[in-house]
């Protein structure tokens, strides 16, 4: 029992290991709250490079050169917004991961909304057809002939009831 | 239920029927407009906009602040790239490294355009080990006016570059006019760059 324990967190360790940091040691700042801030800019700006990773996961040159840039503007006093509108300014939005909420990106932020609602009225206009409609009521003369055939059939059936 | 008495009464119905159309024909209006959107875009991409491409930014912007070292060894009297000196003409910036190989590629047309036009062609070595760029241009040939080196991206971030080789032509004035990513062809000096460098000359 000890051993399947302890070979589980042996294990575990393991596997913590093996979650590879793009960022090299030697990259990390000293001053754990800069660190943090360069970690989580780093995690909003697009690797052009390899263009679906952020610099922080990325292994590119040019990523760690740009990890490397926020950390020094980081170190120097810039804010957040300094440090991602000194990108922006350079390679566009494109380089946020997240997208601006701006009109240029209003197709990618309400298309999805959009196509739902899309879906959702679709869905709507056919349950509506599926549900039967009520009838009309019957006009006055229909339920008179209604009731003379009920009254016919009912002496017929009453003449040759089986027995 | 609400439904089926409304629409018993003829005037609730004339007042109700108009708005249900509307909600019916909006999924048609979305998916035009979405589709608007994208057939734009495939138009722009058959037109030869290439997606992967990124447009600069940069364009029409002051060159970015630079003080590039020279690359020791190059027998240059005047070498390393400080902003000024893309200021006082018409010239083209190369980034451009010895690990290149499209860069390699575009060689022989840097050459060639260095023998028939006096427009100067800076260059900027790239994460380039200052040995291997000096072999480099010994071995193919040296069209480079000046040439600063960006061991870590500095230049080429304040660029906005994505990957070598890239060209950027930047007036009298040190406002980049133009980017070129990756090689340029002949095609592309004859028929855009060089008529550009002429314009901005004027």
């Amino acid at each position: 029992m000890h051993r399947y324990i302890a070979a589980s967190i042996a294990a575990l360790i393991f596997m913590l290991g093996v979650q590879a940091l793009a960022v090299d040691p030697y990259e990390v700042l000293e001053d754990p709250v800069l660190e943090q801030r360069a970690r989580a800019l780093s995690q909003e700006l697009r690797c052009v490079v390899c263009q679906n990773e952020s610099i922080d996961d990325s292994n590119a040159e040019l990523a760690r050169d740009m990890r490397r840039l926020v950390r020094q503007r980081v170190t120097q006093g810039d804010s957040d917004e300094d440090v991602l509108s000194y990108m922006v300014e350079r390679y566009g939005d494109f380089v946020l991961l997240r997208p601006q909420f701006k009109p240029q990106n209003y197709v990618l932020w309400f298309g999805p909304f959009a196509l739902l609602l899309c879906g959702a009225v679709v869905v709507r206009q056919y349950m509506r057809q599926q549900k039967p409609k009520t009838p009309t009521p019957l006009s006055e003369a229909e339920q008179k002939e209604i009731a003379a055939l009920m009254a016919e059939t009912d002496s017929e059936s009453a003449g040759d009831k089986p027995s | 239920m609400t439904e089926e008495t409304s629409n018993e009464v003829t005037n609730e119905t004339s007042t109700r029927v108009p708005r249900r159309r509307w909600i019916a024909i909006l999924p048609v209006v979305i998916a035009v407009l979405l589709g608007g959107v994208f057939a734009k875009r495939l138009a722009d991409v058959k037109d030869g906009l290439d997606p992967t491409v990124l447009q600069s930014v940069l364009l029409n912007t002051p060159v970015p602040d630079l003080d590039l070292p020279p690359l020791p060894g190059r027998d240059r009297l005047e070498d390393g790239i400080k902003t000024e000196h893309l200021k006082s003409e018409v010239s083209l910036v190369n980034i451009w490294g010895s690990w290149c190989i499209a860069c390699l590629a575009e060689h022989p047309l840097l050459m060639a355009i260095q023998g028939q036009s006096d427009v100067p062609i800076h260059g900027i070595a790239w994460r380039d080990d200052p040995q291997a760029s000096l072999k480099w241009l010994g071995r193919h040939g040296d069209p480079y006016s000046r040439i600063g080196q960006d061991p870590i991206s500095e230049a080429a971030i304040a660029f906005g570059v994505t990957g070598a080789p890239e060209t950027f032509v930047v007036d009298a004035n040190g406002i980049i006019r133009y980017k070129h990513t990756g090689p340029i062809s002949p095609d592309d000096w004859s028929n855009t760059i060089q008529p550009l460098i002429e314009q901005l000359r004027q």
